[in-house]
């Protein structure tokens, strides 16, 4: 009788690095949802298109590398990628910045760096980093929520805006951005922005009405799906808790001490958590396990210098949001983070005699 | 200690790190009894079950063995016997295949089952306080326990260790899925296990015996409670369920709080940890002299039909036992059966492998349950980080890292993230989303690193080697300089003294040089200041020189007086008879001449006897003590070499240098003397140079320098010796020229004429030299 010969253990918890990312996407499915409820179909087109030019990027460069192709083509992580770019990007930005972006986070951020395991930054984060140098004026043709938007703006519409610039009635991109009262609307974080380099306090800038009710029309409940999702997955064991914690836990003692300073150019703790790329940041982006720490303890220093970075980049520097290049650079200190964070191996215990 | 008591009693227990919750499946054999098997048709014992060294064999093939009887004898501690599991016939001695990981052969005892079972002489003890614990020590050993758990340690040597225990930790977590042997033992022998228990409380006393078992098996820990009921000391801790935490480490730390310094032994804290299944074969052996012949083996898995528990006999195939249990492969080509359990056992090349005294489960799986054993590591993607490995191992490692370094074989790198603390749990592997067989790469890494320090000591053994060859060359050369240097003194110590020839030699040398003097002296023959000019060298050649002298003297005087003669025998012949006076002159000198002579004759030999003797004496003397000195040197030399004989080389050096010692052949009595002492002189300087490699240079030169001079002596006093002779010859030959001149003179002044006279004379001294 022939018998199998494997190594020990032969039992298996069954799940598998596909089965997580596939997790991961679905828990991004509500946040998806509230952006297309509360911005339209812009989003979905430009994840739609970036998951085709990933899968296609991601078969080309696996046969090229000469890998495992069934495997390595569906274990999710192209996909995931892909989908974190299409949310990331402004609804009407047109086609071909999708495609750049998400062929340069497969192709170059992650395979070029030795594939899924090996890439030190986050390829999504890379691509849409490289896509904000590179092309500044359609990566910020944000689109208002609908809600205060004066023209109607229908699937169609939104398709050929991405592809063409102009609505099938033929309203350009900066006239779909203009408001009911005229005026070309950013987001709120960008509006907080420049009205503060006017001089405007924080309470006037407020009166806009990007930011509605609460903190932000439409961004807040988009947020608020985000943490839904990302709840969910820790709950999974899918992502690390530690991470998301002390990064939103950064985020907010950071805008609570500026709030506390200057409360007059200071943007509520609530604001920051609710606004802008956060929660998708602290839970999807931040959490991806290849560029991140992998003790707990640099999960939890990697969280906190995240949400500094991105307090400071939202408040002193020349971008609105700064979510990707604090991922980015946290990205790069995750290895020396690492380094210093090793566990203490059992028996090795200093007062061990 | 007292606090870890107290926190027990409220069941409260520490935690590890990590840990995993796999499927238990236990309730696949845990409501069966445990069934006792038919007989098989042949069993296969291997000869080493168990971590150490295999005893001695003590039957042959033909033999018939009776159940029980041992088939080996340990002769080292670290050995312990195997008996045969029941009567039968010996049918073959050879290699086969044996439960291990890597499907290694080893020595392994086919017994032919005759179906009697007849039990050999037993005798039974039935209280164990008339034992002492050295005798429960050796049945112990005699009835070839070892641990029945983990790796199978001796267990004889684990219980006589004699420090202050404080805790005596009885292993019931069985925390394999799937496994139940442990768990069934104690429902149904809980009274033998805690007389085992009670048996090693005995021996090692401890200050407290804690029985830790997982909260997943309720019978056993009803059973434990009941039968420990009464004894206060025993503590049975239920602990929650979670793997590993029936590792030695794991569960010391849930129960204790415990750490084990890592590369040390629970025993350094006083800890000793035992297996439930041991505790009963203890009392197996000690109570009913019944030798670990058998042991409870869970037959498990959805590819069998009727999973269980069976008692199996060491040495049963496994294909019995999976017959036994209705196994079907289900049409795969290739099917797992792993022995031990689905975390940490292993899977087997062939089903002839035999049960041994650590096989606590053959699990035969089906697809369904455990795809990832059937799917090898074809499963296997790219690490992603993920961290959910450290997070659950038990020993706080970080195995993506190891993983990474031992791709790379980074060794450097892997002992500095412990690799070696690693106990190939298998957490982290079951967990890995990337399905790498992390635990598979670091058993390769590990078993790389051993092979390399292996090498290295290798190595290291080989250089110390090399170093002491060259040492030994070394020394090796010097004692053949040293030969070369003894031998060419021993030559030239021949050359001076020795050798008849040599002796030949110098007396033909001395002779011609007496020649010489002889000759010059006659021909210094002025009249008057012959004697007196002749030059005085040596003492040897003035009593030549004193008779020469004598002897001219003479001949002068019996000249002048010879000469004057014919005149006044011309002028007053016939008045006086002058001659008379004359004569009578000449007869007065003769005899003067004759006595000085003699006087000289004599002196000269007696000196040279005297000065012989003295210096024989003196020689024989000085001979006896050197050659007294040697022996006891020699003497001294053996003891030295018989108590201390462990290098060789030293002693090959000797008997070279001895044999070169001895190849010159001399027959010189001085000669041999001379080379004894040179060879006792080498020997301890042979000794010497082994014994304190300190100082060889000047030891040497001592040597060196005080052998020539002793050689030197004795032919320096051979020689005075031989010329003393020679000029002791030279003397009275030259007294007796002289007497026999005297004599002639004296005869012939009255007949012949002076001339003729002196021409005799002449011709005569000739004819005397
Ligand atoms: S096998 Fe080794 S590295 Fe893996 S979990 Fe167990 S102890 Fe840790
Ligand atoms: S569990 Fe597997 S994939 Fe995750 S970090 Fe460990 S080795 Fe890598």
């Amino acid at each position: 009788m022939a018998f199998w010969i494997a190594s020990s253990p032969h039992n298996h918890n069954q799940q598998s690095t596909s089965s997580l990312m596939r997790l991961v996407i679905f828990a991004a499915i509500p946040g998806i949802i509230a952006q297309w409820y509360f911005f339209g179909w812009g989003n979905l087109i430009h994840i739609g298109i970036a998951m085709i030019t990933a899968m296609l990027c991601e078969f080309i460069v696996l046969s090229l590398r000469e890998k495992r192709i069934t495997e390595q083509l569906f274990d999710g992580s192209a996909l995931l990628t892909a989908m974190l770019i299409g949310i990331c990007l402004p609804a009407f930005a047109p086609w071909w910045i999708t495609v750049i972006g998400t062929i340069f986070a497969i192709a170059i951020a992650k395979h070029l760096y030795g594939g899924l395991g090996h890439n030190p930054f986050n390829p999504a984060m890379t691509g849409y980093v490289m896509l904000l140098i590179s092309f500044p004026l359609q990566m910020t043709t944000w689109q208002p929520p609908i809600s205060l938007m004066e023209i109607e703006l229908s699937f169609s519409n939104t398709l050929t805006t991405i592809f063409t610039g102009f609505t099938i009635d033929g309203y350009s991109v900066e006239q779909l951005r203009t408001s009911i009262d005229g005026v070309t609307m950013a987001t709120p974080l960008d509006t907080l922005k420049t009205s503060i380099t006017m001089g405007l306090t924080v309470s006037e800038t407020t009166q806009s009405s990007v930011f509605g009710e609460h903190f932000a029309v439409g961004w807040e409940w988009v947020n608020l799906a985000f943490l839904l999702g990302g709840i969910f997955l820790i709950s999974k064991k899918a992502i690390a808790w530690q991470t998301p914690v002390s990064f939103l836990l950064s985020l907010f003692l950071c805008s609570l001490i500026g709030y506390t300073i200057v409360p007059d150019s200071s943007a509520s703790t609530m604001f920051h958590w609710f606004s802008g790329a956060t929660m998708l940041g602290a839970f999807f982006i931040l959490t991806d396990p290849v560029t991140g720490a992998t003790s707990a303890k640099g999960r939890l220093i990697v969280g906190l210098l995240a949400g500094l970075l991105v307090y400071l980049i939202r408040v002193f520097g020349g971008y609105p949001d700064g979510v990707a290049f604090a991922v980015l650079l946290c990205n790069m200190s995750a290895p020396l983070i690492d380094q210093y964070t090793r566990p203490r191996t059992y028996g090795h215990s200093k007062d061990l005699s | 200690m007292e606090s870890i008591i107290n926190r027990i009693n409220q069941q409260k227990f520490w935690s590890f790190h990590g840990g995993v919750h796999p499927p238990e499946q236990k309730t696949l054999t845990n409501q069966k009894p445990i069934k006792p098997l038919s007989l098989p048709e042949q069993l296969i014992i291997p000869l080493q079950q168990h971590i150490g060294r295999q005893g001695d064999l003590l039957v042959q093939v033909g033999d018939h063995v009776l159940k029980g009887q041992p088939l080996t004898k340990s002769t080292n501690p670290m050995a312990v016997p195997v008996h045969a599991p029941t009567s039968g016939t010996i049918t073959a001695i050879k290699h086969s295949v044996i439960a291990h990981p890597s499907g290694l052969s080893e020595l392994c005892i086919f017994l032919n089952v005759d179906h009697q079972d007849t039990w050999v002489e037993r005798t039974p003890c039935n209280d164990v306080a008339t034992l002492t614990n050295q005798e429960i020590v050796k049945k112990i050993a005699d009835a070839g326990i070892s641990g029945m758990g983990g790796a199978g340690f001796p267990t004889h040597i684990k219980v006589d260790t004699k420090p202050d225990i404080n805790f005596l930790i009885i292993n019931a977590a069985e925390c394999e899925p799937y496994i139940t042997a442990d768990d069934l033992l104690m429902c149904e022998h809980s009274e033998s296990i805690v007389d085992g228990i009670k048996i090693l409380n005995k021996l090692l006393n401890p200050a407290f015996i804690l029985i830790g078992i997982e909260d997943n098996k309720p019978k056993a820990i009803e059973a434990l409670k009941k039968a420990t009921a009464g004894i206060e000391k025993i503590h049975v801790c239920v602990v929650p369920t979670e793997y590993p935490a029936g590792g030695e480490k794991q569960l010391i730390q849930i129960l204790t709080g415990k750490e084990i310094k890592s590369g040390t032994l629970p025993i350094k804290e006083g800890i000793i940890m035992q297996n439930v299944a041991t505790c009963y074969a203890i009392s197996e052996a000690i109570l009913h002299d019944t030798p670990l012949i058998q042991r409870v083996v869970t037959v498990t898995g959805q590819a069998l039909e009727k999973p269980q528990n069976v008692w199996a006999l060491l040495g049963t195939p496994v294909h019995y036992l999976l017959s036994q249990c209705g196994f079907d492969n289900q049409g795969m080509e290739k099917t797992p059966v792993i022995m031990g359990g689905p975390m940490m056992g292993f899977s087997l090349p062939t089903d002839t492998v035999p049960v041994i005294k650590t096989t606590n489960c053959i699990l035969a799986p089906s697809y369904k349950e455990m795809p990832s054993a059937f799917e090898g590591n074809s499963a296997e993607v790219e690490c992603i980080r993920c961290g959910q490995c450290a997070d659950v191992c038990p020993t706080n490692l970080l195995p993506q890292e190891l993983q990474w370094s031992a791709k790379a074989k980074d060794y450097p790198q892997l002992n500095k993230l412990n690799l070696s603390d690693c106990i190939d749990c298998g957490a982290c592997a079951y967990v890995c989303p990337s399905h790498i067989p992390l635990v598979q790469y670091y058993r390769i890494a590990k078993a790389e690193i051993r092979q390399q320090q292996q090498q290295e000591l290798k190595a290291e053994k080989a250089k110390a080697r090399f170093e002491a060859r060259k040492q030994r060359l070394e020394k090796e050369k010097r004692a053949r300089e040293l030969k070369h240097k003894k031998a060419a003194e021993a030559r030239k110590a021949a050359m001076n003294k020795a050798t008849p020839e040599a002796t030949e030699a110098k007396s033909a040398v001395a002779a011609a040089l007496a020649r010489v003097k002889a000759k010059k002296a006659a021909n210094q023959k002025s009249p008057s200041s012959s004697a007196i000019s002749a030059p005085v060298e040596t003492t040897e050649n003035q009593d030549n020189k004193k008779a020469q002298v004598a002897a001219a003297i003479a001949r002068a005087k019996a000249k002048k007086q010879a000469k004057p003669a014919p005149e006044i025998d011309a002028k007053e012949n016939a008045k006086v008879e002058p001659s008379n006076t004359d004569s009578k002159k000449a007869k007065i000198a003769a005899a003067v001449a004759k006595a000085k002579a003699k006087k000289s004759q004599e002196k000269a030999p007696i000196q040279g006897q005297e000065q012989n003797q003295e210096q024989t004496d003196s020689l024989s003397l000085a001979d006896k003590k050197a050659n007294a000195i040697a022996k006891a040197k020699a003497k001294a030399l053996a003891k030295k070499q018989a108590s201390s004989n462990n290098d060789s080389s030293t002693a090959s050096d000797l008997t070279i240098a001895s044999t070169a010692e001895s190849e010159p052949a001399i027959d010189e009595k001085d000669a041999k003397k001379a080379a004894v002492i040179a060879k006792a002189k080498a020997k301890a300087l042979a000794k010497k140079n082994k014994e304190s490699n300190t100082d060889n240079k000047v030891s040497e030169k001592n040597t060196v320098n005080v052998e020539p001079r002793k050689v030197q002596n004795t032919s320096e006093t051979s020689t005075i010796n031989d010329t003393n002779n020679i000029s002791d010859k030279d003397a009275k030959k030259a007294a007796i020229i002289a007497k026999a001149k005297a004599k002639a003179l004296a005869k012939k002044k009255l007949a012949t004429q002076s001339v003729s006279e002196e021409k005799t004379m002449h011709e005569q001294e000739k004819g005397a030299k």
